[in-house]
């Protein structure tokens, strides 16, 4: 385990060392391989039980939802229980304003999406996070359900029927691409079975994924914008010591919300990337259960690392599906999987530098002052 | 924190043993003997705090504050006058702590109020109120364990600051301006404090005394016109303690108005301009450390102390 992040704080760290150019010339092939994997279909990692295309679609959702708890639970160590809450708030305004109750276009919806579940993270964190801790937690706990309980029993919502037809981002026909075969470990060009650039239909799962992925990678550009600045030192300190930090001058009320607003604005982006890809939603695609799946994908992946919270998302939701074949016993696995690593790695997969640096500090701590000492002298 | 139920030297003193045993024998190896010895010469002054007028910066006028049947402050008053250094002392729970988090709005007085240049504090904020020019540091040391020292400067620097998320992610001139502005005024302050090498250590790693003199730049890094030290030599031992009162005054020849929560008399005696001294809550003396050297309800009031302690 402990060699697994070292190993990925290695190649971070040789990764800063290169030139500039060198580094966005491998970010962008990166990124095209990670674009094309439905396409490669890659032996091992592709789930044989289900559609890959639609496999990596939830990855790259889940990575924009754990992106978005990162933010509250991450920056500003606030424990939201209830972010299934805003992924349903964003789903559901797309449904009401795309189909149920007007027409509008998707691209239009998205952004009202994103809008309507800021306000109601501040509508929810203005009296909540005044509160600390536990308090908290239950309140988020309760918010997440009550979203739920209202979608069932409201009909102007949908009340649980749920809201059919929801619309799909515009499609506009290219060109098509075949997608790789594999025989053994020899490719092969499937000309039959191609995926249209770039058309969104039910049948095929590959450009929503596509979507997905890009708003990923413009929040993980934003996040590290945000997390780089007197926002992101504010969210930090804060969760250090708020007291300290109020009493060095940082609105930490302020800044608490605007976590809670700018995660909720992010769980709502993907709600509504769900909602367009399902084209169907009900009360039911919203329990509590997800909430915890969330949360176990942030504290999994590392509280605070975005690269971490993403490998998390990405390993929570491929790995059942990509042993299916095990059927129940996964989840058994799963939780043996949580506990071992809540006694071995507490901090998580890929924990952020400092608790990295903190957690070595410590191991190291009489040997580095002794030899300090000694400098000195 | 209620100062009244807390023995501060036990706190602080705490992470010295350890540090010492670290230590080769006989020598008591201070990160101020080599690397960072603190550089007064560095300009930290701000016009806002240098063009400040004389006369009365602070008043505390009349404050009361009981929790339930506990007094902890009965009907103080004292003032701090603009550009000096102002000794609060008093025995373990006199109440200096207390008086400390009426004047940075912890507590609400339960009567009786403070004024600031001429302002009433009212119910501001603690983070107003800082931004208003109050800054201090804890008894207890309180920095952001788990970021660089640097970054712990940097939060105290973003107070006079106002990019908010939109400047950040469209990185804004405001923004990259005020990142600059904080950048060179925390190097500054570092510099200053003689913690320039330490800058991206994180704070917790860093020695004790270290830590001690980080809050303070924290606190400068605010640009306040009165700074608050509590205790800020708490767990060091004589010479070390002697190091940082000389620290204190170049900080206030630079421009700064300075209040200090010291409970050894002798130390304060050299340092500070006027002293006012807490007993249970209530102020018994108050006056240039002369006088109070020889009041006798201050003598009084520390063998009493004495008598306890030992």
């Amino acid at each position: 385990m402990t060699a697994v992040s070292g190993f990925f704080h290695g190649i971070a760290n040789r990764f800063r060392a290169l030139p500039k150019w060198v580094r966005v010339v491998l970010l962008v092939l990166l990124a095209l391989l990670v674009y094309l994997l439905p396409i490669l279909n890659p032996p091992l990692i592709t789930t044989t039980g289900s559609d890959f295309g639609a496999v990596l679609f939830l990855c790259a959702l889940y990575s924009l939802v754990a992106l978005g708890l990162n933010v509250v639970i991450g920056y500003a160590g606030l424990l939201d229980l209830g972010y299934i809450g805003f992924f349903a708030v964003g789903a559901f305004t797309v449904g009401v304003l795309g189909s149920s109750h007007a027409k509008l276009p998707l691209l239009l919806c998205i952004p009202l999406a994103m809008v309507a579940t800021l306000v109601s993270g501040i509508l929810l964190g203005a009296p909540t996070l005044r509160v600390r801790g536990d308090y908290l937690a239950i309140v988020t706990l309760g918010f997440g359900e009550i979203i739920r309980l209202a979608l069932v029993n409201t009909d102007w919502l949908s009340g649980p029927r749920g809201i059919s037809n929801i619309p799909t981002p515009p499609s506009f026909h290219l060109f098509d691409v075949p997608h790789v075969t594999w025989q053994g470990f020899t490719a092969y060009l499937d000309l039959e079975n191609t995926t249209d650039f770039l058309t969104f239909s039910v049948t095929d799962s590959i450009p929503y994924y596509w979507l997905a992925l890009t708003c990923v990678i413009i929040v993980l550009f934003l996040d590290k914008l945000m997390q780089n600045s007197r926002v992101g030192r504010a969210w930090e300190a804060t969760r250090e010591d708020e007291d300290a930090a109020e009493l060095m001058g940082v609105p930490t009320f302020r800044f608490k919300l605007l976590a809670f607003a700018t995660g909720a604005a992010i769980g709502g982006l993907s709600g509504s990337l769900f909602a367009t890809k399902q084209q169907f939603i009900n009360p039911d695609n919203f329990t509590i259960i997800y909430s915890v799946l969330f949360v176990a994908m942030v504290v999994v992946g590392g509280q605070g690392n975005r690269w971490g919270v993403i490998v998390a998302a990405v390993l929570l939701t491929w790995a059942p599906e990509r042993f299916r074949f095990l059927a129940d016993a996964r989840f058994l696995l799963f939780g043996v999987l949580l506990i071992v690593l809540s006694v071995f790695r507490p901090q998580g997969l890929l924990p952020p530098r400092r608790t990295l640096r903190a957690k070595e500090a410590d191991q190291e701590a009489p040997d580095t002052i002794d030899a300090e000492g000694v400098a000195r002298a | 924190m209620p100062e009244s139920t807390t023995t501060p030297e036990h706190d602080d003193a705490a992470p010295l043993p350890e540090d010492h045993a670290a230590r080769p024998e006989g020598h008591v190896a201070r990160p101020e003997d080599v690397d960072t010895t603190p550089d007064t010469s560095v300009d930290i002054s701000v016009e806002e705090v240098t063009d400040l007028p004389q006369g009365k910066m602070l008043e505390v006028d009349d404050v009361t504050l009981r929790f339930g049947g506990v007094t902890a402050l009965d009907g103080v008053s004292f003032h701090i006058n603009t550009g000096e250094i102002l000794g609060l002392i008093g025995p373990n729970g006199a109440g200096k702590t207390t008086c400390f988090n009426v004047m940075t709005g912890v507590y609400q007085p339960t009567s009786g109020g403070v004024r600031f240049l001429g302002e009433p504090l009212g119910r501001r904020k603690k983070f107003a109120i800082t931004k208003l020019g109050i800054a201090r540091t804890f008894q207890n040391i309180r920095l952001f364990h788990n970021m660089t020292a640097l970054e712990n400067v940097l939060v105290g620097a973003d107070a006079h600051h106002s990019s908010g998320i939109f400047s950040a992610l469209l990185r804004l001139p405001r923004h990259r301006a005020e990142e600059e502005e904080g950048m060179d005024r925390a190097h500054e302050l570092l510099k200053f404090m003689g913690l320039e090498k330490r800058a991206n250590e994180l704070a917790r790693n860093l020695p004790y005394g270290d830590q001690r003199r980080l809050e303070i730049a924290r606190a400068l890094a605010t640009n306040p016109k009165l700074l608050c030290l509590d205790e800020p030599a708490a767990g060091f031992n004589p010479a070390e303690k002697v190091k940082l009162m000389e620290l204190i005054q170049s900080i206030r020849q630079q421009g700064y108005t300075v209040l200090l929560i010291e409970h050894d008399m002798r130390l304060v005696m050299g340092v500070t301009d006027r002293i006012v001294v807490l007993e249970f809550g209530k102020k018994i003396a108050e006056g240039l450390p002369a006088e109070i050297r020889d009041n006798p309800a201050v003598i009084a009031a520390y063998l009493g102390v004495d008598e306890n302690a030992s």
